[in-house]
């Protein structure tokens, strides 16, 4: 029997493999994790055949380059990638959202996200990874997860445990769009600020700063005054909150977030906006917009709608 | 019991137990979070009790905040007399090379360090909440002579093992982590353990803990 893996011949900048994440386990300090942007994780695995939650490559800014040893086996990759594919004989740029295929000693090089910060590497078929509480997902923060719970590293191997056997090509049109808008609700020490604050909050421009990774994204920017307390008694967060702690520069929480703060929370991002939330790049300029619950309810279904859509179309 | 239940975000809840920070309201948090644990609720993916708070989280494809908030409202609070913990005592070394901030805390206390260890050593604690890092176990309450602030500046790596205490909590840094308590000691015994996935955490909610004051060779011996 082959053995099919990949080498990893540059590791890039934080590759690691996600699946959907980790439940009920914030009690005892475990956050969700998984893909930072769910429907291009989804897109990943409808594109090479696999079942929705099977694991895949999460890089960010630059991705990895790999070098392929085994049968022929599909891949695709997805988001706004520059990735190119290097065979034998010639160099084949690639296309995000299309299936392509691999030989024996063919590589894959991801050169860069353009204009956003997560891409995603689906393999047709299944990675032999360490799975905890059931899920692959990598938390480098407790070393939870396939590869150890650390990112992917120089010269190491992928080994694939499961080659799909139905190799049609499939394809995709999906353009991933930036947000500029920001949908929140208001948190629950919304009244910790002044009248000042809440205006700073929703009427001024906050840029993205270069802090910002899977576990939160700061920002910065007019700062946020706060009137009653700049510590509250520490309580659970979850995805989305935004936290203003005594400097006045928010932060908010994302996958790999820590499960318990000590900050007012002066709003919450709806889960519609999520996945376009993650994919902005330090520099960016956002705007906070208040919705209502029932609002977000229905952002949230058209979202969901929308990506239940694109998989279909697969 | 709960005294108001609101939104956190479009796919949480958010319940509050009322100010106060004590044993009795923390026990009552703990109840809710076993109870509805116990009972399995659709769409329910995470809880997060905390002192007086207990944050359940869910999936907005399966449920939302109205439907959930009537079933939070309506449920049968399971009666836990003693709620199931146990005694835990955790060995900690108080040599230089661990004790990091015991000189912040002598100035800021105006309290030698061998008052300092007195009063914290061979106490009954209580574990309120687990987490902000996997297993991290808040501890209550420290005696009323030792309560100081975090530091101003966070420091960027804190020790696996350390046992720090800020306010009226003591805390253990389960693995590496950023942090700003006041760092007293370390304990060598592993606290949390990825590897067992039913019961990672050494210390739960509710469970009391006494500190031991052990010397370097023990500490260094300890897992022999």
């Amino acid at each position: 029997m082959i053995k099919n893996y990949f080498k990893v011949l540059r590791a890039g900048i934080n590759t690691t493999f996600q699946d959907l994440g980790r439940k009920n386990l914030y009690h005892i300090g475990i956050p969700f994790s998984g893909a930072m942007d769910k429907r291009n994780f989804l897109i990943a695995n409808k594109l090479v055949g696999n079942d929705y939650n099977l694991p895949v490559i999460e890089f960010a800014y630059q991705g990895p380059q790999l070098k392929y040893f085994g049968d022929q086996i599909n891949i695709s990759v997805t988001g706004d990638v520059k990735f190119l594919i290097k065979k034998k004989k010639d160099t084949i740029d690639g296309i995000c959202y299309k299936t392509f295929t691999l030989e024996n000693e063919d590589e894959i090089d991801i050169l860069s996200t353009n204009k956003s910060v997560y891409g995603y590497l689906s393999i047709s078929g299944e990675v032999d990874v360490k799975y905890q509480w059931s899920s692959c997902s990598t938390n480098t923060k407790a070393n939870i997860g396939a590869n150890n719970g650390k990112k992917l590293e120089l010269n190491q191997k992928i080994n694939i445990s499961r080659i799909n056997e139905n190799t049609n090509h499939k394809s995709l049109k999906y353009i991933n769009t930036k947000i500029e808008n920001i949908r929140v609700l208001k948190g629950t020490n919304f009244d910790y600020f002044s009248q000042k604050g809440k205006d700073t909050f929703f009427e001024k421009e906050f840029a993205v700063s270069k802090l910002s990774d899977r576990m939160g994204m700061r920002l910065e920017g007019p700062k946020i005054e706060n009137i009653v307390d700049t510590n509250i008694k520490s309580e659970g967060l979850i995805k989305g909150v935004i936290q203003v702690p005594a400097d006045g520069n928010p932060i908010i929480m994302l996958s790999d977030h820590g499960t318990i703060g000590g900050y007012p929370k002066i709003g919450v991002v709806i889960s519609a906006d999520y996945d376009k939330l993650v994919q902005l790049t330090p520099g960016s300029k956002v705007k906070f917009k208040e919705v209502n619950l029932s609002s977000a309810e229905t952002f949230f279904k058209l979202y969901d709608l929308e990506t239940q859509n694109l998989i279909s179309q697969i | 019991m709960i005294k108001n239940i609101s939104n956190l975000g479009d796919a949480a809840l958010y319940c509050d137990f009322g100010q106060e920070v004590n044993k009795d309201t923390n026990t009552q948090v703990i109840k809710y979070f076993k109870s509805i644990q116990e009972k399995n609720i659709q769409g329910i993916n995470n809880l997060t009790p905390s002192y007086n708070k207990l944050i359940v989280s869910f999936d907005l494809q399966k449920t939302n905040f109205q439907n959930l908030k009537k079933e939070i409202e309506d449920l049968d609070i399971i009666n836990i007399k003693n709620l199931s913990s146990k005694k835990v005592e955790i060995p900690v070394c108080c040599d230089e090379d661990f004790s990091l901030d015991i000189k912040r805390l002598e100035e800021k206390l105006k309290l030698s360090r061998e008052k300092i260890y007195e009063n914290f050593f061979d106490k009954e604690f209580f574990c309120y909440m687990t987490g902000f890092i996997a297993g991290m176990p808040f501890l209550g309450d420290l005696d009323k002579n030792l309560r100081a602030k975090r530091l101003e500046t966070p420091r960027v790596k804190v020790p696996k093992g350390s046992v720090g205490v800020t306010e009226q909590f003591a805390n253990i840094y389960t693995f590496e982590s950023p942090g700003g308590w006041n760092i007293i000691g370390n304990t060598p015994i592993n606290i949390f353990d990825s590897s067992k996935e039913t019961s990672p955490n050494l210390i739960n909610p509710g469970d009391l803990i006494i500190f031991k004051k052990i010397t370097k060779d023990q500490y260094l011996n300890y897992n022999d």
